[in-house]
């Protein structure tokens, strides 16, 4: 509108000096890139996180602290970075060209050939590495230390942002421990107790953890004995028990927003971009088709990398590839049926679909039994399936699109579109669970701050405006919709299933004969 | 087929066209000369604090109306004929109608101020004056010092808009203390606090006498009624209340007052036209409320009602238990039933107001002298259920009751903290000193 731009959104001189020692912080490790060989390794990778860390502290710190607390969404759609401005693709443009050299050119970050010592930006985190697990880094090591450095510093000016809002705080320390904890400090502890362990991010349950069921990462913790083991169980139990456990009592949001590191990162990194997911109805049916493909190919995809290395006789192993087969059609089956059986009607002409999806995943997997060889799968090498879906799922959607993309297309594209660990949660989130949106009554006054800020691109405002409970598959409990809105409309809580899906044509607060009427048809 | 023609996209236009689709065939056009499609009003402010565009303040996408048949027409209706059943809009067009809704709304008061048309002075209704703030006040360099007159709901509006552009703001207030002709003391006296913490310049109990421009035929400077104080400025917001927008209507046979006329039907005068939402005028007034309802959620609630009757349904207009809410820069307020501030208080009224120590949060409930029953409340800083409320105002619950079951009308986000023992603890105390 206006040329001259707003003037509240000038920063102030601390806040200058603070974007200085990040940018510093962030210089030191690009000379590292460029292979400027530091002599005291330790001294600076401390220096450059140490620069980044103070840096986004003194900055949130003079953003947040001068004012009182309350919403602090002043100004968003007027900064360039937040607004898909020119510092927005900037950003973005960075961000994609990281991950792509990161998945696809490790090489350039510095990682050894064979046999050699790193060099590079990689050779700047050995002492860290050396430190924490006694081994030279890997470009892994690298992303997950930024990758924890980042969910921290943003999840404090996050934390200062939300320093009004108890729901906001706690989840945020708890992005932020089990980042720490359980995507960073203990994997490299089990390493040191026991080298023959597979990376293991507790935390990250199948599907989202793609790999878990590899060859090489069962075999790893078969041979790692009984803790091996007993991590590999827990890892189906995840899976099979405690997930369905915790979303039918909290909704999806015990992971997705508490617990998860693609969440942490959106959250804390992403929060300023979360207003850019798309809102319209296209983005929402581009939405089902996708995420539920990707959870279709990461079923298949499983299943058929699993079947590849069992045997075909009960001598070796009693799993043997007809068993494990038959189980998984099994327990799909099952699924299937209850769902219709007890959801069919409320699901409508979503239950075409589901059942056309089941059937074709069905499908798909008798015709690998059939026609599987030892090394080939729908005629295809066993292999490739696999690859093909870390690298186009894995790589390039959850990190190069997923996270590259924030400043574009808000900080969840990857949860919302391709994540298939959100798909399933979603699913039961949507079917059985406690977990709703409660509306308030007659109170919303379609502002749209609630559905402006969801970075799901959930439309609540859609609901919350007749009244309606949002429950929503898609829904991953971040609360911001609740905390911006001007009105209290919105409540996220735990209660009981019935009447938590409230279809109204007329609010509270009308004629009660009129409701009546209306509302009961 | 029965073409119903409706003056004004605001909510009560837009829930009323959308309540016929639900019910029938007719053909609808909603004719409306502000913007092509509906916006939220009340989110003008966030467009001008940057927390939204434009195009996040429209409920529904584009497509919508064609989807739903119902065809819009910017344009201003200029005059209404009701013999022939005529439109004439400003543009020379003509448009015929069987049945006509008038749901045009508001626009801001002026009482005759000396300078109140000068550039740089406007009020804050319509799109069109947010970007007339935008021209006139972009930031703190083109606008040195801002004059708001009028302390309601819009103008704390305003203040919070322009301070979030680090503009400095001058509130003239008329009344002695916040909007409390509405709220009761402990409340007003609490939201003047916070207005002085966003270091507003707040003026209580006083008037504006003039308006002074500078050789551009813009403003310069206010002038104050009680002590003559010249206050330079670059910009006066004008929110000293609302009236009916239905100018145009002045040489149509309808009847007005200060606004049009209605019955408890939502019918005029003249058959077949209607009128709904800010810019109607109730005969009497209904209950506890003012014949001119300049809410939100009245404007819905007409739309709902009168698409009844259209569609052959007839029905008064009889809304339930009151409920409204606003913010006020941080502390959100809501209120259920009726709790009167000193000037209106009915004799049977009695009040129990609690206040937290950090002065950001109290509440307010009104409840009846004799029998005890449940009035209302008045909330501010913590969120409560609309529903609970409605329930037990409509179950003639007393405060006793409504005092040991507060908790269960929270509707603060989880792992807040409560305050309903303390709250318990002092009603406890005030009863035993009575
Ligand atoms: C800044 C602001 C904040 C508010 N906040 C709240 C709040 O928090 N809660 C609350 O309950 N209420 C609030 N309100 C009041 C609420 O917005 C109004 O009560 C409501 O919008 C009225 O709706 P309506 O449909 O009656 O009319 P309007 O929304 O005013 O719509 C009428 C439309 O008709 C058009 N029109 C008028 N005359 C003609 C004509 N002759 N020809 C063609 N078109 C015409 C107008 O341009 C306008 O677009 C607020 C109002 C403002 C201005
Ligand atoms: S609906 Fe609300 S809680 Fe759910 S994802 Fe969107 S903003 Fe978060
Ligand atoms: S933010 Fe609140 S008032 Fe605004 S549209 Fe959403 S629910 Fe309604």
């Amino acid at each position: 509108m206006s040329l001259a731009k707003p003037d509240a959104l000038q920063i102030t001189n601390t806040q200058k000096v603070a974007i200085l020692a990040g940018v510093v912080g962030l210089f030191i490790m690009t000379l590292a890139l460029f292979n400027i060989d530091f002599p005291q390794k330790g001294f600076f990778l401390g220096l450059s996180m140490g620069l980044i860390g103070i840096g986004t502290i003194v900055y949130s710190r003079a953003a947040y602290l001068n004012k009182l607390e309350g919403i602090k969404n002043d100004g968003t759609w007027f900064k360039s970075i937040s607004s898909r401005g020119i510092w927005g693709w900037i950003v973005g443009l960075i961000l994609t060209g990281f991950y792509i050299v990161l998945y696809f050119f490790p090489q350039y970050l510095g990682l050894a050939a064979d046999g050699g010592s790193n060099t590079g930006l990689i050779s700047l985190f050995d002492p860290l590495s050396l430190l924490l697990s006694g081994r030279p880094a890997s470009q892994w090591f690298v992303y997950g230390t930024l990758y924890t450095l980042a969910i921290l510093a943003f999840g404090y000016k996050f934390m200062l942002k939300y320093r009004h809002n108890r729901y906001q705080q706690l989840r945020t320390i708890s992005v932020m421990f089990f980042q720490l904890a359980f995507a960073f400090l203990i994997p490299e502890f089990m390493y040191v107790m026991n080298n023959d362990l597979p990376y293991y991010d507790m935390k990250s349950v199948w599907p989202l953890n793609y790999y878990i069921f590899d060859e090489w990462s069962v075999k790893g913790f078969i041979s790692a004995g009984n803790i091996g083991l007993a991590l590999l169980i827990f890892g189906i139990l995840s899976i099979f028990v405690f997930t369905p456990i915790l979303t039918y009592k909290y909704g999806k949001r015990w992971y997705c927003s508490w617990v998860c590191g693609c969440g942490g990162l959106a959250e804390t990194v992403g929060d300023p971009f979360r207003q850019l997911s798309s809102k319209k109805l296209s983005a929402w049916r581009f939405e089902r088709w996708m995420i539920h493909l990707v959870l279709v190919f990461s079923v298949v995809m499983t299943t058929a990398m699993v079947y590849s290395y069992l045997g075909y006789s009960h001598n070796d192993f009693w799993l043997t590839r007809g068993v494990f087969i038959s189980l998984v059609i099994g327990f799909l089956t099952l699924v299937f049926i209850g769902v219709l059986y007890f959801k069919g009607r409320e699901l409508g002409t979503d239950a075409k679909y589901g059942a056309i999806g089941f059937f074709v995943v069905i499908a798909a997997l008798l015709i690998m039994h059939f026609t599987g060889t030892t090394d080939k799968l729908f005629y295809i090498k066993s292999g490739t399936l696999r690859s093909a879906y870390g690298l186009y799922i894995g790589s390039i959607f959850s990190g190069v699109i997923g996270t590259g993309f924030y400043p574009i297309l808000g900080s969840r594209a990857w949860c919302r579109f391709g994540c298939p660990m959100a798909a399933i949660l979603g699913f039961q989130q949507r079917l059985f669970s406690k977990f709703r949106i409660t509306t308030n009554g007659g109170q919303c006054i379609s502002c749209g701050n609630c559905s402006t800020y969801c970075e799901m691109g959930i439309d609540v405002r859609a609901y919350a405006q007749k009244g309606e409970n949002i429950v929503r598959s898609s829904c991953v409990g971040c609360g911001i919709c609740s905390a911006v809105c001007p009105r209290g409309v919105l409540k996220l809580e735990n209660d009981t299933m019935k009447g938590r899906i409230n279809p109204n044509e007329i609010l509270l607060g009308n004629d009660v004969d009129l409701m009546k009427l209306v509302n009961d048809k | 087929m029965q073409h119903i023609v409706i003056i004004g996209n605001g909510i009560s236009g837009v829930t009323l066209a959308r309540h016929i689709r639900k019910l029938s065939d007719y053909k609808i056009t909603i004719i409306s000369s502000e913007t092509e499609y509906f916006f939220s009003r009340t989110a003008l402010m966030y467009i001008y604090m940057g927390h939204m565009k434009f195009e996040h303040t429209q409920p529904y996408e584009n497509w919508f109306w064609k989807k739903n048949r119902i065809d819009l027409k910017q344009a201003y209706v200029s005059e209404v004929e009701t013999e022939s059943k005529t439109l004439h809009l400003a543009n020379g067009e003509k448009v015929n109608y069987d049945k006509l809704v008038i749901a045009t709304g508001s626009k801001p008061n002026k009482f005759g101020w000396p300078g109140q048309d000068l550039k740089g002075v406007m009020g804050m209704y319509h799109k069109q004056d947010l970007e007339n703030l935008e021209v006139y006040a972009p930031n703190n360099k083109v606008c040195k010092r801002a004059v708001i007159v009028g302390g309601g709901l819009i103008g704390i509006e305003l203040a919070e808009m322009l301070s979030s552009r680090s503009i400095p703001v001058t509130f003239l207030v008329r009344e002695s203390s916040f909007w409390n002709g509405v709220l009761p003391e402990g409340e007003s006296g609490m939201i003047n606090r916070h207005i002085l913490s966003h270091h507003i310049d707040l003026r209580l109990s006083t008037n504006l006498k003039a308006i002074n421009a500078n050789e551009a035929e813009q403003v310069k400077s206010v002038v104050i009624e009680e002590t003559g104080e010249e206050i330079p400025c670059d910009v006066v917001g004008l929110t000293a209340g609302v009236t009916p927008n239905i100018d145009f209507l002045k040489s149509s046979k309808i009847d007005l007052g200060r606004g049009v006329l209605v019955n408890r039907h939502l019918e005029t005068n003249i058959e077949g036209v209607y009128a709904i939402g800010d810019c109607a005028e109730q005969h009497e007034a209904i209950g506890n409320r003012r014949p001119i309802e300049a809410v939100w959620y009245t404007g819905r609630m007409m739309g709902e009602t009168l698409a009844q009757t259209l569609c052959g349904n007839k029905r008064a207009y009889n809304p339930g238990h009151w409920f409204n809410s606003a913010k006020f820069f941080d502390i959100e307020y809501q209120t259920y039933g009726w709790v009167h501030g000193a000037k209106g208080k009915p004799d049977y009224e009695k009040q129990f107001h609690w206040i937290h120590e950090d002065d950001d949060k109290c509440i307010t409930i009104a409840y009846h002298k004799d029998t005890d029953q449940f009035l209302g409340i008045n909330t501010f800083g913590i969120r409560m259920r609309h529903e609970t409320f409605d329930r037990w105002l409509t179950e003639k619950r007393d405060i006793h009751y409504v005092m040991e079951h507060l908790a269960e009308a929270n509707f603060d986000p989880e792992f807040y903290a409560a305050y309903e023992s303390q709250i318990f603890e002092l009603f406890k105390n005030r009863l035993q000193l009575v």
